[in-house]
């Protein structure tokens, strides 16, 4: 009952653990999707609006990638365990969007023929890459709820989904490549630095932890003695 | 601006026009930036008066044109042409202008003119990505002779009755509906006529993905990309098919000739 980590937490950001910011959340995730129906139903996509489509789509793709990958390292240096609820949410809609990007491409872009879309994912070096990271993101979605936690083991499930880091390089060349075209990284760059921080803060991370070999108890868990069941649950049991 | 319709041989599709608003704010025009709705968005402030053309080079009679001048060199048409850009969509244009020609038979190339160079306006006062490392400035693009001297080849100074808007490429600039759009030049500033192929822009960014030809070509893939098909801006929704697209962009029997017996895979 008492546990005066999650209190604390709880009295400096009640916010993160109200019963509403979870939907809140959704709402927000949903936000885009909304839009991009109502701007495709309302012709206001501009010239192109196929082309319009794929490219936002991806671009929320990364940027709920991005997103995902933030959780746990702002968890930890915000000191504020209850952000871990959101990782799942946040995940699952990555990959929503990276579904609706492939969807749209093979709809809009190549009119849902098999035979033309198979032929361009293995012309286009970047096609290719961006379907691989889709394809890695599936696994990831599907046991993304507590049964298939429990069912796979923790461990197991835990480096089933380090994928996520392939995914968000796989990602990143997907989005160089489509932009090496014209020459133009602007935009690139700046996913590629928050990625860059945010895997290298994961890398500086562990090699500290390594360099405590005393620390048999991590001091995130000490932080949290008391296994305060559905936060433990929704982190996915680990740093992720 | 006041034109008559054009009377070169398929210099007039018959196809449907695209919408002004798509055919002004969906664009590629670099030195305003990268995505489509850049040009009309910083273009604005671009001055297209005065303006000078200066044509030089293998020409017994050098001379800089001012745009007024130019603008009275010959009448002007008006052309509908089908633009298919490299990146897999089209569009039906009615430009106004004249040949080219017009002004190359002014200035009397010498014989050493085997190609013309187009230089284009690189200012960084009014051209916010000049200076960005997307291309080497200025945009420079290049014709063969034969191909400068084609009646379909077109000095551009207006489209769908009007002045050229800034993001189209104003106050001139070329259209040489056979090749993909990055061939036409826009805000043009010198023509030079040389004995060497110019070191066109794209060649020196990207060689192995755009070619000095260039010339729409269904055949010849993009290495990145399938050219078979192309989308056609304003056509059908969103949900519409692409169109197949045609050997020199449907000007088969009107340019064809120019490449009789040359492999256009290798010279793409």
């Amino acid at each position: 009952m008492a546990n005066p980590a999650i209190a604390g937490a709880a009295r400096k950001k009640p916010l993160l653990l109200h019963p509403a910011a979870k939907p809140v959340l959704l709402a927000l995730l949903l936000l885009p999707l909304a839009y991009l129906v109502w701007a495709a139903a309302t012709d206001s996509l501009g010239a192109n609006p196929a082309e319009a489509l794929i490219r936002r789509s991806g671009d929320w793709t990364l940027r709920l990638l991005c997103a995902t990958l933030a959780v746990t390292p702002l968890r930890v240096l915000l000191k504020q365990p209850a952000l871990a609820r959101f990782r799942r949410m946040l995940g699952v809609a990555t990959f929503g969007y990276a579904l609706l990007h492939f969807v749209c491409y093979a709809v809009l872009d190549q009119g849902l023929d098999l035979g033309v879309i198979l032929k361009d994912i293995a012309k286009r070096p970047f096609i290719l890459v961006g379907t691989a990271a889709l394809l890695l993101m599936a696994p990831l979605a599907l046991t993304s709820f507590n049964r298939a936690i429990k069912a796979l083991g923790a461990a197991r499930w835990q480096r089933l989904h380090k994928g996520v880091y392939a995914i968000a390089l796989l990602a990143l060349l997907h989005f160089f490549w489509m932009k090496a075209g014209k020459n133009d990284f602007g935009e690139w760059s700046i996913y590629a630095a928050v990625i860059a921080a945010l895997l290298g803060w994961r890398v500086w991370e562990a090699r500290r932890k390594a360099a405590q070999p005393t620390a048999g108890v991590a001091p995130a868990a000490a932080k949290r003695p008391v296994r305060q069941p559905s936060l433990a649950r929704e982190a996915g049991e680990g740093q992720g | 601006l006041t034109a008559a319709a054009s009377t070169v041989a398929g210099a007039s599709t018959m196809e449907k026009v695209t919408a002004y608003d798509d055919a002004t704010t969906y664009n590629n025009f670099y030195e305003f930036g990268t995505d489509k709705s850049d040009p009309a968005a910083n273009a604005g402030k671009l001055k297209t008066r005065p303006w000078t053309v200066a044509v030089e080079g293998a020409v017994a009679k050098p001379q800089v044109f001012d745009i007024e001048q130019l603008l009275k060199l010959a009448p002007l048409e008006e052309r509908i042409y089908r633009l298919r850009c490299v990146e897999g969509w089209s569009m039906v244009i009615p430009w106004i202008g004249f040949s080219l020609s017009e002004v190359i038979k002014r200035v009397e190339p010498t014989g050493n003119a085997k190609y013309v160079e187009f230089v284009t306006l690189a200012d960084p006062k009014q051209m916010p990505y000049v200076g960005s490392r997307v291309l080497d400035w200025p945009y420079v693009e290049g014709l063969r002779m034969d191909e400068a001297l084609h009646p379909l080849t077109m000095l551009v100074f207006g489209m769908y009755g009007e002045v050229l808007p800034n993001q189209n490429g104003a106050p001139l600039r070329l259209a040489v509906p056979w090749k993909y759009g990055f061939k036409s030049g826009k805000s043009i500033v010198k023509i030079r006529f040389v004995e060497q192929q110019p070191r066109t822009a794209w060649v020196k960014s990207a060689a192995q993905e755009y070619g000095f030809y260039s010339n729409v070509n269904p055949n010849v893939d993009h290495p990145r990309w399938s050219q078979a098909t192309e989308r056609r801006i304003g056509e059908g929704g969103l949900f519409a098919k692409k169109r197949p697209t045609l050997l020199f962009n449907g000007y088969e029997a009107q340019v064809g000739q120019l490449y009789a017996g040359m492999d256009l895979k290798k010279n793409y």
